[in-house]
């Protein structure tokens, strides 16, 4: 059993992050210049947390796999980003967005931390417009901002359907910022194959140059993990397809705890499958849900084309079932309610799993103009992808795989249970709870990365100020090393018949069957055994071509599609474990009457961290949620 | 220091300097050659007298010939890096849409300095006195030549090209200036069009004039 | 569809490289131009052929991994689209395609059609930023823009790195790219302070990553993916002239 101990600040709510920013403890500037810190990724968090401590003073190597750090996926994000800034006189505030983050996540989120991510938030839009981020700007020259999500504020910045990238931008210039001034060194084209842990410590890491196929040792005297999510455990989802979860699951296997692996956001408006070869499903922003409406034929054997179904012969789902939120019932809710017209036989499309998203009537009252004004760069990229024109003919949408707010266990400093390993952004557990808010990935990638890690580190540091440079010859490293080649060498050894990523979509379906937006222990422990299989199958049937010292695609694919076929394991003896149903992970045998989630917070308010045993059952620790500061509520949409 | 003085950019700076110049005087030259549809030599001969020995003209003479070396100079030396820096090329022709004539610069560039050096051999060298001739007597020697077919030909030739290069030239010095936005880019585009018409029509005329006239 | 494909193969960097012949059946026209490479690659993987390798993440058109010559055009013959994003509804059955790594000596190919791009990262660590420190920044609506400049700020910005403009210019020139990131600082009053230090640091970088120089031939701006205009240039140029 690990010792969970959240290392929360005493004190009043609003109090705790002062209070630990007036009590933890600093590191002199003069010793910050001998203190190396790794970094792994560059999105939102990593570029922001490696900018933050070389300005602090520290030595950053960071890590990542794409050819250039401005191609992080936090690139990709695109409705905007959430501050507490009350612009709009609306009455929000910290407190009112820390409460809609709690009840968001389903009352599944540590209180303290959610707080502090709402605190910091204005600041991260501050630091962001210095940094020369185009947000939308209203004529009078002050910063606009859109109300998204569901929540009744108008609290999301945004640059038009990119707010992603922008941020990302700004987030690589201070990176650039730091690169120039010698105090962060860039490692692109980097796998991160293992975690050196030496004394109980995080130490180091071993990397693979993706091109040149060599194998290196990076020490330091603390490694961040800001690696972001795992979504494609499902093959199919709106990440980047190399997107990988390889570092995360290499820190759980040197001893960090994995919180709450299964809880998965799945975004409800993606663009379906089209092919047998697709190799993602693209997100369509959410808010088109705004003025689209979502609908399938009354009748299953409709197969009219969608103008020609009259409106008595459309079931506007969600309208039906929700008549106060409507077609802006939150994402899982949204998802699952697809999935369930689908599953019972109305989808539409080609494989009849999408369903309707129809801006006909928006078109009609608005006009085109207008539709085209807010959703144009949306509608454009849908017929770039389908061929479709939208302004036509209904959008067809289905769910994907999207976010998890699952993943490493951290505490108050964003430390994981192994002494300074740090995880930030998506790749930690401690905000979204069981559910994520539209627009608040970017906030907390960014506060972790800019305002809180680089505050917190300095905690531990202080204590390390005294080792010298570690070296990468001890025998950490040495074996470390050793089982990296070796397991690369198992891979080109195979020689089987089946590529990565045929596995990879076989794992895929499995996991969006049995462990996706709704699960049942039956379909669970089904999944267990056909993901024990495949993986058997995998070791033994696995095809990668060519060789290891050289630019190998298949082999880098190969190593993604081993963690992850250990990682869905994980996943679903997680979603086995929950027998409650809350926020985005849903057990059917915990339902209401009308079919909606019912949680259990008599006995499932906890954290479930799982600690790497083996080859055995994953030991289960669990860190109680404690509400002291909002009452638990149910969530209802109806 | 030097990097930011000798830059790229500020090649590309000077060269549309000069090319501006050298667009202002081209009108003036028409002017002066529009004076040969006259029947009677004196005003050209005068003008062209006076060019000779206007002190003034002389030192924009000089700077005139320095531009022209300037200009060709750089164009020469930027264009030879340029085709360095595809050292494997394309197998497929790039078929990127391209402004008008704006990939062929240097060509036209090069046909209309080489009748700028048959020009310079049948008039401006006469001038300074290093080939045959009678200088005060251009508006005979220009009747003589265009009375060649062949060098009509070649003129006519010259001039097509040269207004090919001039219609990019005038809109792609404003924007190596940095003068181009989105108001002013397609006025000036305008305006490089109706020059490169203009200007080397006003040549070609002339010996077409000639011709049908006497 | 039926395709033949003639593809560019490179082992590494130091080897020579040739074009290689495929047939490809089976084309579906819902996939992307890199399904179609996925497919292919399946193909030969499972002949025990080494596959074609190439940059690639995101596949919605906002990372700026991927990009060949295809054809004759960078990202293909449709214009306002990158690779990732191209249907192969745009291919006829039977067409031949000719695919090319992008070509420009301050790119070098790395493998197949992936090329060495960290000169564009070099050219942004030059000077590409404004120089704030977290925490330093005032209150966000401290700052007022004119929305006008915003907006055009934005649409600079929207630059994604992927070197279409490079692949496309006669000249390998790089102008459009670092105009785009001269031009988001310079239209906003954040990144006034220290526009003169970053246009001439970016530009010396520019030349030192051996890019060539501007003919004004618009290629760039045809082949941009997100259709950043010719206009940055001039900005670059003003910029640059008025940072002495």
């Amino acid at each position: 059993m690990i010792n969970l101990n959240a290392k929360i600040p005493e004190g009043p709510l609003e109090e705790k992050w002062t209070r630990y920013k007036s009590g933890s403890k600093l590191v002199n500037p003069a010793n910050k210049n001998k203190i190396d810190i790794i970094l792994i990724g560059t999105g939102l968090s990593g570029a922001g947390a490696a900018s933050s401590l070389g300005e602090l003073g520290y030595n950053v190597k960071v890590f990542c796999y794409q050819d250039s750090p401005r191609r992080a996926h936090s690139v990709a994000a695109q409705g905007g980003i959430n501050a507490a800034k009350n612009y709009k006189n609306d009455g929000d505030n910290t407190y009112r967005l820390f409460y809609d983050m709690i009840k968001g996540g389903d009352f599944r989120a540590r209180e303290a931390n959610v707080y502090r991510i709402a605190e910091v938030s204005n600041q991260v839009i501050d630091h962001y417009t210095a940094l020369g981020v185009p947000f939308a700007r209203e004529y009078g020259g002050t910063l606009d901002t859109r109300s998204f999500g569901g929540v009744q504020v108008s609290r999301t910045f945004y640059s038009k359907g990119q707010t992603g990238q922008q941020c990302l931008l700004g987030a690589y210039s201070s990176l650039n910022r730091q690169i120039r001034a010698g105090k962060v060194t860039m490692f692109p084209r980097r796998d991160i194959l293992d975690i050196v842990v030496i004394d109980g410590k995080a130490r180091g890491i071993i990397a693979r140059n993706l091109i040149t196929g060599e194998i290196e040792r990076h020490s330091a005297h603390a490694v961040v993990l800001a690696t972001g999510g795992y979504g494609t455990v499902y093959y199919f989802s709106t990440l980047a397809v190399n997107s990988n979860a390889s570092a995360a699951w290499k820190a759980y296997k040197k001893g960090a705890a994995f919180a709450n692996p299964s809880f998965v956001q799945i975004h409800p408006t993606c663009v379906p499958q089209l092919n047998e070869f697709q190799s993602k499903l693209t997100l369509m922003s959410e808010s088109l849900r705004n003025d689209g409406r979502i609908w399938v034929p009354k009748n299953k054997d409709d197969k009219r084309p969608a103008n020609d179904i009259p409106e008595e012969d459309r079931d506007y789902y969600l309208e039906r079932r929700y008549p106060t939120f409507g077609n802006l019932v939150p994402r899982d809710v949204a998802s699952r309610a697809a999935k369930e017209r689908c599953d019972a036989g109305y989808g539409v499309g080609k494989t009849g799993l999408a369903v309707n998203l129809d801006f006909r009537d928006a078109i009609k009252k608005q006009g085109k103009d207008a539709i085209e004004n807010k959703y144009g760069n949306l509608f454009e990229m849908y017929k770039d992808i389908t061929g479709i024109d939208s302004y036509e003919e209904p959008m067809q949408i289905y769910p994907a795989g999207h976010y998890t707010m699952g993943g490493l266990w951290v505490d108050y400093e964003l430390m994981t249970t192994v002494p300074g390993l740090y995880a930030i952004g998506e790749a930690n557990f401690s905000d979204h709870g069981a559910n994520r808010l539209g627009a608040s990935s970017l906030m907390q990638a960014a506060g972790d990365g800019y305002f809180i890690l680089p505050v917190t580190i300095n905690n531990y540091l202080s204590g390390e100020i005294r080792i010298p440079r570690i070296p990468t010859t001890g025998a950490e490293f040495e074996e470390a090393e050793k089982s990296v080649r070796e397991r690369i060498k198992k891979f080109l050894s195979i020689k089987g018949k089946q590529a990565a990523s045929s596995f990879h979509k076989r794992l895929g379906k499995i996991m969006w069957d049995y462990c996706g937006m709704k699960r049942n222990e039956e379909g669970l422990k089904k999944a267990l055994v056909l993901v024990a299989e495949l993986k058997k199958e995998f070791w033994s049937d696995l095809l990668v071509p060519g060789e290891g010292a050289d630019l190998n695609q298949e082999l880098e694919k190969a190593g993604r599609v081993a963690d992850f076929l250990e990682l869905a394991w994980l996943m679903i003896t997680d979603a086995l474990n929950r027998k409650e149903s809350c926020g985005a992970h849903f057990r059917e045998e915990s339902q209401t009457e009308d079919g909606e989630a019912r949680r259990i917070d008599s006995e499932y308010s906890y954290v479930a961290a799982w600690e790497y045993n083996g080859e055995n059952e994953p030991i289960l620790n669990k860190e109680p949620l404690k509400f002291e500061f909002v009452e638990l509520k149910e969530r209802s949409y109806k | 220091m030097n990097k930011i003085l000798f830059s790229a950019i500020s090649k590309k700076f000077v060269m549309a300097l000069a090319g501006l110049f050298l667009l202002l005087f081209l009108p003036v030259h028409l002017g002066i050659n529009l004076m040969l549809l006259k029947d009677d030599p004196e005003p050209f001969n005068n003008a062209a007298h006076f060019m000779a020995t206007f002190h003034l003209v002389k030192a924009v003479e000089i700077l005139l010939l320095l531009t022209i070396l300037v200009h060709v100079v750089y164009g020469i030396i930027l264009q030879v890096q340029n085709w360095f820096l595809r050292p494997v090329r394309y197998a497929v022709r790039n078929k990127s849409e391209t402004s008008a004539f704006s990939r062929f610069m240097i060509w036209t560039g090069g046909a209309v300095l080489i009748f700028l050096v048959i020009h310079f051999f049948n008039f401006y060298f006469m001038k300074l006195g290093l080939v045959d001739g009678d200088p005060e007597n251009f508006y005979s020697i220009a009747y003589q030549l265009f009375s060649i077919p062949g060098y009509v030909i070649l003129y006519w030739v010259c001039f097509i090209l040269l207004g090919f290069h001039l219609y990019h030239s005038l809109q792609s010095a404003f924007q190596t200036l940095g003068l181009a936005n989105d108001f002013w880019t397609p006025v000036i585009k305008g305006i490089s069009l109706i020059y490169a018409v203009a200007v080397p029509l006003g040549f070609a005329i002339i010996p077409l004039f000639i011709w049908l006239l006497k | 569809m039926k395709l033949r494909l003639k593809i560019w193969r490179q082992k590494n960097a130091k080897t020579k490289g040739a074009f290689a012949f495929y047939d490809l059946d089976g084309v579906s026209p819902d996939m992307s131009f890199l399904e179609m490479l996925d497919s292919l690659n399946k193909k030969l993987i499972e002949e025990g052929k080494d596959p074609i390798a190439f940059d690639h993440d995101c596949r919605e058109g906002i990372c700026g991994s991927c990009g060949m010559f295809i054809n004759g055009y960078p990202h293909g013959p449709v214009p306002g689209l990158t690779t990732c994003l191209l249907s192969m509804r745009y291919f006829k059955d039977g067409e031949k395609i000719v695919i090319e790594p992008w070509r420009a000596k301050p790119f070098p190919v790395i493998k197949d059609l992936i090329v060495d791009r960290s000169a564009f990262d070099k050219i942004q660590i030059a000077g590409g930023f404004i120089s704030v420190t977290a925490g330093a920044a005032s209150e966000a609506n401290s700052i007022l823009v004119r929305k006008k400049k915003s907006d055009e700020a934005f649409d600079s910005a929207i630059c994604i790195g992927c070197g279409a403009c490079v692949a496309a210019c006669k000249n390998a020139s790089a102008m459009l790219f670092v105009s785009a990131k001269i031009s988001q600082f310079a239209l906003l009053p954040q990144g006034r302070p220290e526009a003169k230090e970053r246009v001439r640091a970016m530009i010396v970088e520019m030349d030192k990553q051996g890019f060539g120089t501007c003919s004004n031939t618009g290629a760039c701006e045809a082949q941009c993916p997100k259709k950043i205009k010719l206009t940055n240039i001039a900005r670059l140029n003003r910029e640059y002239y008025s940072a002495f």
